[in-house]
């Protein structure tokens, strides 16, 4: 059985989600919960990998996942240096690797 | 847009709602501003229930702790202002603060800066590899947004944070290949490692991670043992199988508004690195600029929401003085509750931290 990265039984806790929205990465199709952060989707349908290091272009993803440390920025609508981990996600988003 | 306030609280976590509802309650026009788009820092993350007293808030969980905090300070006025990030503190006690692209001046008379801590980092090979995560960033992903990490983790620190974290990780269904700790003995609480000892999970002690194994994500790890003086003991490598490693190694203060703005800064392993000079009323080497909580050294919600208390009694004091009783006694109040709780077995790094703060402000 495929792994499935998304809570639906918890014992505590109970995971207020709006409507599924619809949205790319570098174009491919992807969903997600309105309102949740870029990163949260993406890991939820399993991409870790968010950018390229500069110089030795190594795999990157988020590290803090509260808009700290900058490890996870994409490009969001043309607009470069977006964290991800911390970008509400809205329907029709254009992400992209930067 | 420009906006006065009497106080400015800098975070809304246990320590910013704590000091934003006391000050306001003394008399005080309070402003409060996250940057988060909900309310109560590290405690929208916490599932456990706290112990120690009624003051702090024993048997209760910390997400209904965020709840409670949250409407004692709305209930008692404080204005509050979420998404929005400050990014300067300057000599006139204006805070710049953007709110999404929107720029807010903030006049305030008294500062109170509760920005939390950040995670630290541990040096090994394939460290920056996806999948390498905080152990905050685990929590955030699971108990806030409902996404498990991973299928396995391995768990790198068995202070409170790594060892609460791992019994969060098995709550929500993901395994735990193992808690890590450098040290010979288990860093956190004994109640926090025996609910994770229950449930099968090694805690190895005089262990390391070695390196990261995977070439886009990790897919594994290299543990190795150390001996007493921290060093890999040859031939004692083993190979986990994991697809997320989680680095719960320490915190240190956030302390960049309060450098930025002059107040002075020392560094004190023991409080978690460089941390805002301050006296026992939390009043840093800037007049009518506070710290409290994590960013004032690392210890926890309990000690946070006390400090927070001083603070914001201090603050709004010197404001108000007519509410001088009110505010001694609430001041009194926290000091005693900081000192029995540092008192526990825990409480030593933090005592000897404030200690030699004490020191350095004498």
């Amino acid at each position: 059985m495929e792994f499935q990265y998304r809570i639906e039984e918890h014992p505590i806790l109970h995971f207020k989600r709006r409507k599924k929205v619809r949205f790319t990465f570098d174009g491919k199709e992807f969903w997600g919960y309105e309102g949740e952060p870029i990163a949260a989707a993406l890991h939820a349908l399993g991409v870790r990998v968010l950018r390229r290091s500069v110089k030795l272009r190594r795999p990157r993803g988020f590290f803090c996942a509260v808009g700290k440390c900058s490890s996870c920025l994409v490009r969001v609508d043309g607009v470069p240096n977006v964290m991800a981990c911390i970008k509400p996600l809205r329907e029709g988003m254009i992400v992209e690797t930067q | 847009m420009s906006v006065r306030t009497e106080v400015a609280v800098i975070g809304g976590g246990p320590a910013g709602l704590s000091a934003a509802w006391v000050a306001s309650s003394l008399g005080a026009k309070v402003l409060l501003i996250d940057e988060n788009p909900s309310l109560g820092g590290q405690l929208i993350k916490q599932t456990h229930m706290f112990f120690g007293s009624k003051i702090h808030y024993c048997g209760v969980r910390g997400i209904d702790i965020a709840r409670i905090l949250e409407d004692l300070a709305r209930d008692s006025g404080v204005q509050i202002i979420v998404d929005s990030t400050v990014i300067g503190l300057y000599d006139t006690m204006t805070l710049g603060v953007l709110k999404e692209e929107e720029f807010v001046e903030v006049e305030a008379k008294k500062v109170i800066v509760a920005a939390g801590a950040t995670e630290k980092m541990l040096a090994f090979p394939n460290n920056d590899l996806p999948g390498v995560y905080g152990a905050g960033a685990v929590q955030t992903l699971m108990n806030v947004y409902g996404v498990r990490p991973g299928r396995r983790v391995l768990m790198v620190g068995s202070g409170n944070i790594g060892l609460i974290v791992s019994y969060q990780l098995l709550q929500a269904g993901v395994e735990v290949a193992a808690v890590l700790e450098a040290v010979p003995s288990i860093g956190g609480y004994w109640v926090h490692a025996a609910k994770i000892k229950r449930c099968g999970v090694e805690i190895l002690v005089s262990h390391s991670i070695k390196e990261a194994i995977g070439e886009e994500c990790v897919q594994g790890a290299v543990i190795v043992k150390l001996d007493e003086n921290w060093t890999y003991i040859p031939g004692t490598e083993r190979q986990i199988d994991c697809d997320t490693i989680c680095i719960a190694v320490g915190l240190s203060p956030l302390s960049e508004v309060l450098h930025q703005s002059g107040c002075e800064l020392t560094h004190l392993p023991e409080l978690g690195g460089w941390v805002a000079v301050h006296d026992s009323n939390m009043e840093t080497t800037r007049e009518g600029i506070y710290v409290a909580g994590d960013a004032s050294g690392i210890e926890e919600a309990c000690t946070a929401m006390l400090e927070g208390r001083i603070a914001g009694s201090h603050a709004a004091l010197s404001l108000h003085p007519s509410r001088k009783e009110k505010a001694n006694r609430i001041a009194e109040e926290a000091r005693l509750e900081l000192a029995a709780f540092r008192a526990g077995p825990f409480g030593e790094m933090a005592i000897t931290g404030k200690r030699k703060m004490s020191e350095y402000v004498q």
